[in-house]
């Protein structure tokens, strides 16, 4: 009857690892905000690293945390309050990946765009 | 629980509602209904900050402009509340499922409230008492 295929443990340690990396970004982003109080130069300071390319690839390994930790709470909250879902467990592993990468590869797109020359991707 | 790897126990335990304790219900509960107002409130944030926006754009004076619309302060610290509580929630759990002598379990505990505080604090701090400079 229930399904615990291999694809539900990697989503269970995926949720795991997505969201311990989450909770260190935000205990590092309430600090880089607190800086407003202190002026434009103290912020600034800080916040010009997040332009340079490699913080550019960590920003959409962010994006991807978010997105699947999301997605993949929805998938979780549905099985466990919808009777009938745990009978379509595998479908509904395949329709969350579909939407990640639904969201995902159109937002990276947009967020990588700007520095796509100092990648070494389009000119 | 049998010799079983923690991990795989772990994963087991976590699949349906806890019975038993008050406290791990009323995480459970929690979870999914913070979950689900984060969906909303991380989705957008990211929309606007990353998509919309960008870190480019994202520079004291952006934040100085955004937040003199009250509107977007309270976004943010339903934001900011939401996420570090969800958040110390899911440590506590991964807490208890990796430490298992209890003197380290007992001061990973205490850290993990001394940090929700901590970041609490900070964040509502800044959110609440920003004065922007006066409007060009």
């Amino acid at each position: 009857m229930r399904w615990r295929g291999r694809e539900a443990y990697w989503a269970w340690l995926l949720h795991r690892l997505s969201g311990v990396g989450v909770m260190l970004f935000l205990f590092l982003h309430v600090l880089d905000t607190s800086l407003v109080l202190f002026g434009p130069e103290a912020y600034e300071m800080f916040v010009f690293l997040y332009r340079a390319p490699l913080f550019r690839v960590l920003e959409v390994g962010l994006a991807a945390a978010v997105l699947f930790h999301g997605l993949n709470g929805v998938r979780i909250i549905v099985i466990d309050f919808v009777a009938e879902a745990a009978r379509i467990q595998r479908p509904l592993m395949y329709a969350t990946w579909t939407a990640f990468l639904a969201l995902f590869l159109p937002a990276a797109f947009f967020m990588l765009r700007p520095v796509f020359p100092a990648l070494g991707l389009l000119r | 629980m049998s010799a079983a790897a923690p991990t795989s126990t772990a994963y087991r335990r976590r699949a349906s509602r806890p019975a038993g304790s008050r406290l791990e219900l009323w995480s459970w509960y929690y979870f999914r209904v913070s979950g689900v107002l984060l969906l909303l409130l991380a989705f957008g944030h990211l929309a606007i900050m990353h998509i919309v926006n960008n870190v480019d754009a994202i520079d004291y004076h952006f934040v100085a402009e955004r937040w003199r619309t009250v509107g977007w302060r309270v976004y943010d610290w339903l934001l900011l509340f939401l996420a570090l509580t969800h958040g110390q929630n899911g440590l506590r759990i991964i807490i208890d499922d990796y430490l298992h002598r209890a003197p380290w379990r007992a001061a990973a505990h205490t850290a993990n409230w001394f940090l929700l505080a901590l970041f609490l604090l900070l964040g509502t701090a800044t959110i609440v008492t920003f004065q922007p400079p006066p409007a060009r």
